[in-house]
Order: C-alpha cells, then sequence, then structure tokens
C-alpha cells in the first residue's frame, strides 16, 4: 500500500448550509500504479486531487503516502494543473530547476537533474526558450519535468490535458505511457475524459456525483498500450461501461438536485 | 454582387496595429502641427507677445536663462524634490503594496484607510505641511511623498490579484514556503505591473513639485513661472512649461524602456 485513502470526507459550508462533496472515499494505490479517477463535474474529483496534493486537508478521513500522513503541500507529490503553470519570466530550464532551488538544492546538481528530466519529457533542445515560445503540449511536458525533477513518490495531475487540441492530446497520452513505462513512477490523475482514463490507467475509479463517492473500481486489461487498442471490443467494453455509469449517476444527480 | 465586410480601412482598424510609416507620420503631425499653428499665429496674427510670445522669443528666453544658470539651477531643483519624494515613495508603497496584495489581513487592515486618504488631494495638504514642517524642503518632498505613496500602494495592490492561484499553489507543491512564494513568484510575476504603476505615478509627483514651487520656494521650475507672471514675462513661462513637459516624457519612455528591458517576458501582455 502506497498512497492510501481512508474514509476520507469534504464538506464546503455554502450560504445555504453544508455541501457534502466528497462521501467516505477509500482508495488503494500501489507503488508503480497508473491510476485515473474518473467523474463528471459535480464528482469532487479536484476536491480529491487536492486532499491527495495537501492544498486542503478533509473535513473526516486522511491521505497516506508511504505511510506517512498528508498534511500540506510538499513536493514528494509531484503536481501538474491543467492549467499552465510555468513561471513565465524563467526559461525551460530555469523552470525545471525551480523546485529543486526552492528545496535548496545546490547549483550544480539542480541543473544537471533538471537537465537529466527536460531529455527524459524531449525538451532538452529547448532548455533556454520562454514558457510563452512554447506550445500547450511543451507547455505541460515542462510542468512533469518539473514535478519530476523533485523525484516524487506520485505525480498527480489534475486533467493536464484538458486544454489541449485533440491531436496534441494524442500525442500527450503516448508521451505519458512511455513515460510511465520508462519511469515507473505511480501516476494519479483525475480526468472527465473516460477514452483517455482506459488508455492510460491500469486502474480506474469511477466518481459517482453529488456528493462524489466512489461507485466502482475498475481494472483494465489491455493486450498492448498503444494507438490500436482503440479499435478493440475489449476497449470499447471497458469505455461504454464508464460511460453508462457516469451516465446514470449523472440523471440520478440531476433527479435529487 | 459584392460580399458585405469590413472596409478595408487602414486608420480606423479596431484594436490593430498601423503601418510603421503611417504611424511616424503621425507621431510627427502630433508634435510638428500644433509648432506649426503657434508659429504661424504669432507670425501672421498681431499678437501681443507679452498675451502669446512666438517660437523665436521662447527660444531667445531660454537661451537667456541658459546662460544665465538659472534654468539648470531651477531643474536641479525641482528634480532632486521629486527624485527624493519618489524615491521614498516607492520604497515604501511597494513593500506595503505587495503586503495588501499578498495577505487580506493587511489589506483588511490598510485598505479602507488609503482609499480614504487617497480621494484627499495631496495639495489640500499644504497647510498642514508648512504648518508642521515649515517652508524648506521638507515640506515639497512630504507633497509628493503623500501624493505618490497612497495611489501607488493600491496601485501595486492591485497588481498582485493577477498572480494566478495556480502558480502559487504550484509553488508551495514543488516545496515553496510562503516567504519564498512572495519573494520569488508574486514579487517577479507583479514587477512589471509595479514599474507601470511607479511610471504612472511619476507623472503625479512632477505635477506635485511645480504645484508645492508656487507656493513658497527660491528655485525650481515651477517658482521660476510664478515670478515670470508676476513680471509678465510670458516667455520664460513658456519656457518652464516645455523643460517641465519634456523633462516629464523623458522620464515616461525611461519607464518603459526599463520595462522592456527588465520583463522581457511581458512585452507581449501589454
Amino acid at each position: 500500500m502506497y498512497l492510501t485513502i481512508n474514509g476520507l470526507h469534504k464538506n464546503f459550508e455554502t450560504k445555504n448550509g453544508t455541501l457534502i462533496v466528497l462521501k467516505d472515499i477509500n482508495m488503494i494505490i500501489e507503488e508503480g500504479e497508473f491510476i485515473c479517477a474518473v467523474g463528471a463535474s459535480g464528482s469532487g474529483k479536484s476536491t480529491l486531487l487536492r486532499q491527495i496534493a495537501g492544498l486542503d486537508s478533509p473535513t473526516m478521513g486522511e491521505v497516506r503516502i508511504d505511510g506517512k500522513l498528508v498534511t500540506g503541500p510538499g513536493p514528494d507529490r509531484g503536481m501538474v494543473f491543467q492549467h499552465y503553470t510555468l513561471y513565465p519570466w524563467m526559461n525551460v530550464q530555469q523552470n525545471t530547476e525551480f523546485g529543486l532551488k526552492l528545496q535548496g538544492v545546490p547549483k550544480a546538481e539542480r541543473r544537471e537533474k533538471a537537465s537529466y528530466y527536460l531529455s527524459v519529457v524531449g525538451l532538452a533542445k529547448f532548455a533556454q526558450s520562454l514558457p510563452k515560445e512554447l506550445s500547450g503540449g511543451m507547455k505541460q511536458r515542462v510542468a512533469i519535468a518539473r514535478s519530476l525533477a523533485s523525484e516524487p513518490q506520485v505525480l498527480l495531475m489534475d486533467e493536464p490535458f484538458g486544454a489541449l487540441d485533440v491531436h496534441t492530446k494524442e500525442s500527450m497520452h503516448e508521451f505519458m505511457l512511455d513515460l510511465w513505462q520508462r519511469t515507473k513512477i505511480t501516476v494519479f490523475m483525475i480526468t472527465h475524459d473516460v477514452e483517455e482514463a482506459v488508455f492510460l490507467s491500469n486502474r480506474i475509479y469511477a466518481l459517482g456525483s453529488r456528493p462524489g463517492t466512489v461507485r466502482k473500481e475498475m481494472t483494465i486489461k489491455l493486450p498492448e498500450r498503444s494507438h490500436h487498442v482503440k479499435r478493440l471490443s475489449v476497449f470499447h467494453d471497458y469505455r461504454d461501461e464508464l460511460m453508462a455509469l457516469l451516465r446514470q449517476h449523472g440523471q440520478e444527480a440531476l433527479v435529487a438536485a | 454582387m459584392r460580399a458585405k465586410s469590413l472596409n478595408p480601412t487602414v486608420f480606423w482598424r479596431l484594436a490593430e496595429d498601423i503601418p510603421k510609416p503611417l504611424n511616424t507620420t503621425l507621431v510627427v503631425t502630433s508634435i510638428a502641427l500644433p509648432l506649426l499653428l503657434w508659429f504661424l499665429i504669432t507670425a501672421i496674427g498681431n499678437i501681443d507677445p507679452k498675451f502669446l510670445p512666438s517660437p523665436a522669443k521662447v527660444l531667445e528666453a531660454f537661451g537667456r536663462l541658459w546662460s544665465s544658470g538659472d534654468l539648470l539651477k531651477d531643474t536641479v531643483a525641482s528634480l532632486w524634490r521629486v527624485g527624493v519624494g519618489f524615491l521614498l515613495a516607492c520604497l515604501f508603497s511597494i513593500p506595503v503594496g505587495l503586503l495588501m496584495g499578498s495577505f487580506a489581513s493587511i489589506r483588511a487592515l490598510l485598505e479602507p484607510l488609503f482609499g480614504l486618504i487617497r480621494y484627499m488631494p495631496a495639495p489640500a495638504f499644504i497647510p498642514l505641511l508648512i504648518l508642521y514642517l515649515g517652508i524648506g524642503e521638507e515640506p515639497k518632498i512630504s507633497l509628493i511623498f503623500i501624493g505618490v505613496f497612497f495611489f501607488n500602494s493600491l496601485m501595486v495592490m492591485d497588481t498582485v490579484k493577477f498572480v494566478p492561484k495556480d502558480l502559487i499553489e504550484a509553488t508551495y507543491m514543488l516545496g515553496g514556503n510562503r516567504l519564498q512564494t512572495l519573494l520569488q513568484v508574486i514579487f517577479p510575476h507583479v514587477l512589471p505591473g509595479i514599474l507601470d504603476a511607479c511610471r504612472i505615478n511619476l507623472a503625479a509627483a512632477w505635477q506635485l513639485v511645480i504645484v508645492s514651487e508656487l507656493i513658497a520656494a527660491t528655485e525650481g521650475l515651477g517658482r521660476r513661472i510664478s515670478v515670470a507672471g508676476r513680471f509678465l514675462r510670458t516667455d520664460e513661462i513658456f519656457v518652464g512649461l516645455i523643460v517641465i513637459g519634456v523633462i516629464g516624457l523623458g522620464f515616461d519612455l525611461l519607464f518603459q524602456y526599463l520595462l522592456r528591458v527588465s520583463c522581457k517576458w511581458a512585452s507581449n501582455k501589454r
């Protein structure tokens, strides 16, 4: 058990009383897994990720990483946001080094690490470029390199490809799979894109909406991880099942509201 | 039939750049046309030079004041007052504004007070300043300080609003503490905004120094204008006005240049 979420509840106090956003979430993620939490809007998936990141604290329950209780944000969890969060005044190299700089890593060491992870994401050539000179997909790759440079125990991704066009998204999917296989990093990603989740993850948590709960846990077994797989019936079965699940719960939520 | 479309106008295009030659022509016209009009009116019309001196007469007065050393002395005196008052105001207002923007607590503590004082015109403080500080340099510098500090603090505060929350949280996730986030993320992010706020408020400082010198001073460009007015030396009033304008414009251009050089990353945003 590497990343565990135990009995996590999250409420928000609003003008109209208490809003239950997450209700009794339990998850167990092993080292080296690629996990997607899939949910429609209102499933509290972003809120869930924020609890794991430590940017917000749960009303009840806990998040543990390698046994250690999460009490706040920190570089042991790399975070890739949906919106571009590169520092616009720093070039790609400086952006990638920045986490290490904040942590007080000596200059030579952080330069070396940053260069290594920039080459891992295939952007070594762009080390001196400013973020505004990069495409959306390249920006997210720098953000990934920046997170990896701190050598986190888990990479958290908040709909990281949501803002990208279809073609860039596809190439980022292949990039992610390749990266995952090479670095053996544990990935926890949230998305509303069902195909993305099936294609990338080895296990999926389907979240129901209002309040967000785990409705189903699915292990994904695909014969291979490449584009062709999207034409196989096994891929379609997973996708349809998830779609039906999300749709059904979406309607329930509407009725309840 | 011709498709209905936007006319291929160049001059009236909304939010578009114009060709460089046209731009240059218009910029030159902007200065040259009033000068030409001024020249023509004084040359053709029979106008009393005490009312409107010709450009040649103003140039002559400029030469006179320059060679006597008075103009330089006045300019230096005004520049010194603006320099000290404005730098002091920036020195305090930038950190204060940054804190107000970054911490809701500091904002709640200071914003009501600053918002109130901002609406008190700085020249209205002159009688008080004279009462408290006499008629030396102190009240003049204080006047500039009051006129710049509150505005600049609030404007710097506003720039912090535009730092994306994600950027701050990303910094926490990378292991940054609050002080590091403030100094290494928020400050560089708002630096272009700060420079711009200072540029705008420098114009206010420059106005206030002239106002302060109109009241009580032995030297300074404002003093020069007021003395010239008393003796009906209209040409010298014009010299004073033009010198004030040119120096102000020079400062403005200097700030714009600083902004371009120090914040290349932000250059496309404005």
